[in-house]
């Protein structure tokens, strides 16, 4: 694709970059911190005589015990004084998903459909409780039964949970059913006690089989960005119980030779399961189940549109292949023809990995969101998701030391990108130059996940929310901020400088005497 | 007509197949003839200057009288400049330093020489970053990036260089470490300068890397664990050289040698500090054996650096599937491309050994590497 003189020119254009971009700063204290002894926000009504008569101090009708001997430290700010405080923290965030495009790689973070917002709001749905006797959320249960069948359909296995509250949770419960499935197969830990995984695959996924007592096989990519079948099979033998991976990876790579692989692990009597967190990058083109998986999970606070960031809530679904549904967690949601209910009954199930029946909110806005898309909308979900990473590949290609990490051509969702030759030129490494972006008023850009083995790492995600000026907008920004690294490289360093966070460097964040996880630690931090 | 200088340390690695850490200083080299050692730095050299027979009516060769250059020179049909005259004694340090300077002085493009990390350090004091020079693997320590992956590489560098095709230079760091200390055991790397080499990550194998980061003790202890508590009685277990291989005699609370082999039986030291000839005699028993061996941090040696009493003979005597390859995870992030290499010195094991090959990288984690 050549871009034609027009699109350069906006491209270079300065105007593109929006340097007047200034976050919401506030120096805002603590709530802790602000009002006085004895002020009050509300001031709770004294109990009426009539009904004090009657059932005497309401303190009484506590056991003496869990009574607490000092009262509770809460703040003790006024109303008005309450109400800036958390409009300031609010300006500081509000909209900050719908003013900056975030290109957050590996998250995949897309436009929150603000109509979805509103549907999972509404009290028909927030009003309910999980105790509720089935009879009366015959609409909830309907949504959730009709999406798992959205889900059978999506990855092609005939079994799903929507239990797991997120991914790492899905992938822990797909490694709990593979090791039920080996015991009921009398492969004990004793005969097979092996997980294989790549050391681009989500930190989850050897987290979890050592979790569960595994022993973690990682392969190391070649210069295709892949490991190669050779590396694969030096890795199954008779002790591999399954394998997880990502397929495509934060890469964005499909790796070719994936029947092939999938088909080694099987004849060794493994188990395949597909991380599925990069799903943008396949929807509706290609199922785990055709590459030869026996299951999956997905983040449905990714590629499903709903909100994240901040740590939830999220969804990770899982599904799998039919003679594995015995295993999948209890309660599993059915349908007798005539009603919905829950079934307790699975005796060969991994136990309850989350209460209740999962995060019920998100289930709802992602089911919201494959409908108003359906089948072929989610083709075209990825369709403009792959275009749009190319599109971008396309114009950060062209800025000097911005290189394309290894060789493989074709690319999906996601590139990681190495800005090894700025920072062996001007010093300036990809998180110092990732903090000056955000400058620009664009969120986070993504490095990597741990371990950093492509050097000085970025991965930006453009997903299929963002438009062609956008893109663009954001290559003109990381243009101008290589350029700034030869100019200027002190700028660079010590951003951002526009943000409501200042500049915090790099190493204290993964320094536990400087970091404090509640006010009592940072008081005793402000002491020293 | 384009000048390249060619220089020969003969007497480099010389130390390494009789167990002596090194080759640097007169008494060691006496030492290590008195052992048996054979100089395999002239055969390396021409291995690398083959490579530039394409060149042949486009170079001059500017080299050293006899065997530090000319009679390698000539073997491989150039006619070279020679610079002096013989000289009836055992080359020195002095020798590379004199000569690379007069190769700077008659304008050379660029300097091929063979040696060692000292070999190195004497080039880089001659002619520090004037211009680009290139290394062919052949000492016994090779800690400096500077040295390609493989005399062959070394010859293909130089010749990419010359004519053109790489043109693209890079500075490199010189290091090493002090003999003495090395051979009590001790390892004080230290980085004399910069060398300027063509750029081409894919032919040179980097700089070692710097030690274990604190959060290693954990793996390299869960290392040990696995290793000691897999330990079959009655076979040998050769355990090489580094400080992953030392974490594993500690657990058995075993004496152990740094930078040389160490053969222990049923969790016993049986030999310590072994030379190639003690395993080879050793290995005669018939028991069955298994060598644990740790790449170098930074280049991904396993074999050929600093641990050649594990030589090609001892590797085929021991058994390809019963090389134990042990690295912390940080160690192997350190490894350019993640990739293993072995340099034994003989072909046919070099490419039996070349293949994925599994890591043991903490107590219940392996890794996957390629050994190119």
């Amino acid at each position: 694709m050549n871009l034609t003189q027009k699109t350069k020119e906006r491209i270079d254009a300065k105007r593109m970059i929006n340097d007047r971009w200034r976050q919401s700063k506030w120096l805002e204290p603590l709530v802790y911190d602000l009002g006085s002894p004895g002020e009050r926000g509300i001031i709770a009504v004294e109990l009426e005589e009539e009904i004090r008569n009657v059932v005497g101090d309401p303190l009484d009708l506590l056991p003496k015990e869990i009574l607490r001997k000092t009262p509770p430290h809460l703040p003790e700010v006024g109303q008005p004084r309450l109400m800036k405080h958390y409009v300031r923290l609010s300006q500081e965030l509000t909209c900050e998903d719908n003013t900056t495009m975030f290109p957050l790689g590996t998250c995949t973070m897309k436009y929150n459909p603000k109509s979805h917002e509103r549907i999972a709001e509404t009290p028909r749905f927030t009003e309910l409780h999980p105790r509720q006797d089935e009879k009366t959320v015959q609409g909830i249960l309907e949504i959730m039964y009709k999406f798992q069948d959205y889900l059978k359909a999506i990855s092609g296995f005939s079994s799903v949970s929507l239990q797991p509250a997120c991914g790492s949770q899905g992938v822990f419960t797909n490694m709990r059913i593979i090791r039920s499935y080996q015991e009921d197969k009398g492969f004990g830990m004793d005969k097979k006690d092996e997980i294989i995984t790549t050391v681009f695959s989500h930190p989850s996924n050897p987290a979890t089989p050592a979790m569960s007592g595994y022993k973690v096989i990682t392969l190391y990519p070649d210069e295709t960005g892949f490991p190669s079948v050779e590396k694969f099979k030096a890795a199954i033998s008779e002790r591999t119980a399954g394998m997880i991976i990502g397929c495509p990876d934060d890469t964005g790579i499909y790796n070719p030779n994936i029947m092939e692989i999938t088909k080694a692990v099987h004849d060794a009597g493994g188990l395949c399961i597909l991380d599925s967190a990069n799903a943008n990058g396949y929807f509706g083109w290609a199922r785990a189940k055709e590459a030869g998986f026996d299951m999956t999970h997905w983040n449905l606070h990714k590629s499903f549109s709903t909100p994240h960031g901040g740590a939830g809530p999220g969804a990770g679904p899982i599904a799998v292949r039919e003679d594995l549904a015995k295993y999948l967690p209890t309660p599993k949601i059915n349908f007798d023809g005539e009603r919905y209910y829950w079934d307790y009954n699975l005796p060969s199930s991994v136990g309850v990995v989350r209460p209740f029946f999962g995060n019920t909110g998100v289930i709802l806005r992602a089911f919201a969101w494959v409908t108003s898309l359906g089948g072929e909308g989610l083709r075209e979900v990825t369709q403009t998701a792959v275009l749009n990473n190319n599109y971008l590949r396309m114009l950060l290609e062209k800025i000097p030391g911005v290189q394309v990490a290894y060789e493989t051509k074709d690319r999906l969702h996601e590139i990681r990108w190495n800005l090894n030759q700025v920072y062996a030129e001007t010093g300036v490494n990809s998180f110092q130059m990732i903090a000056r972006i955000c400058d620009y008023g664009v969120g986070d850009t993504f490095p990597s996940h741990f371990p950093y083995i492509v050097e000085n790492p970025i991965t930006p995600e453009p997903t299929e929310t963002y438009s062609k000026e956008e893109i663009e907008e954001y290559a003109a920004i990381v243009k101008r901020v290589v350029e700034e690294c030869y100019e200027t490289p002190e700028i660079v360093m010590t951003a951002p400088h526009n943000s409501a966070m200042p500049h915090v460097p790099w190493e204290t964040m993964f320094d536990p005497t400087q970091i404090a996880p509640c006010r009592t630690v940072w008081l005793k931090l402000q002491k020293k | 007509m384009k000048k390249i200088g060619f220089i020969v340390n003969p007497l480099a690695g010389i130390g390494g197949s009789v167990a002596l850490k090194g080759s640097d200083g007169e008494e060691i080299v006496e030492r290590a003839f008195e052992l048996g050692a054979v100089c395999k730095s002239p055969e390396r050299a021409i291995s690398a200057l083959k490579k530039l027979q394409p060149l042949k009516d486009k170079i001059e060769i500017v080299t050293c009288p006899e065997e530090m250059g000319e009679n390698e020179a000539k073997s491989c049909g150039f006619l070279p400049v020679v610079i002096g005259s013989s000289f009836q004694r055992r080359t020195q340090a002095s020798d590379t330093i004199h000569f690379a300077k007069e190769m700077l002085a008659r304008n050379v493009e660029m300097i091929l020489f063979a040696g060692g990390d000292g070999t190195a350090r004497d080039i880089y004091d001659a002619v520090g970053t004037e211009l680009p020079v290139v290394g062919i693997p052949a000492g016994t320590k090779m800690h400096s990036g500077i040295y390609a992956t493989s005399p062959e590489d070394a010859g293909e560098l130089a010749f990419l260089y010359l004519s053109g095709k790489q043109l693209k230079v890079k500075e490199l760091e010189v290091m090493d470490i002090d003999e003495e200390a090395f051979r009590r055991g001790v390892v004080k790397a230290k980085l004399y300068g910069y060398l300027k080499i063509p750029d081409a990550p894919n032919f040179t194998q980097g700089t070692k890397g710097g030690g274990h980061q604190a959060d290693d003790q954990f793996y390299l202890k869960g290392i040990a664990e696995r290793i000691v508590t897999e330990m079959e009685q009655d076979i040998f277990y050769l355990v090489g050289s580094g400080t992953t291989c030392r974490a594993i005699m500690e657990k058995m609370g075993l004496e152990n040698t740094l930078l040389g082999v160490d053969v222990v039986l049923n969790k016993k030291l049986v030999m310590k500090d072994v030379t190639e000839h003690q395993l080879l005699e050793l290995l005669e028993q018939g028991k069955q054996s298994k060598i644990i061996v740790t790449p170098i941090g930074g280049q991904g040696y396993i074999f050929g650096r600093g641990n050649q009493q594990l030589s090609s003979r001892v590797i085929r005597k021991v058994g390809i599937k019963n090389v134990l390859v042990i690295a912390t995870p940080s160690k192997i992030q350190s490894l350019p491309q993640h990739r293993l290499h072995v340099d034994t010195g003989e072909k046919e094991v070099d490419s039996m050994l070349k293949g994925a090959v599994r890591v043991i990288s903490a107590l219940n984690e392996v890794a996957v590497l390629e050994i190119v």
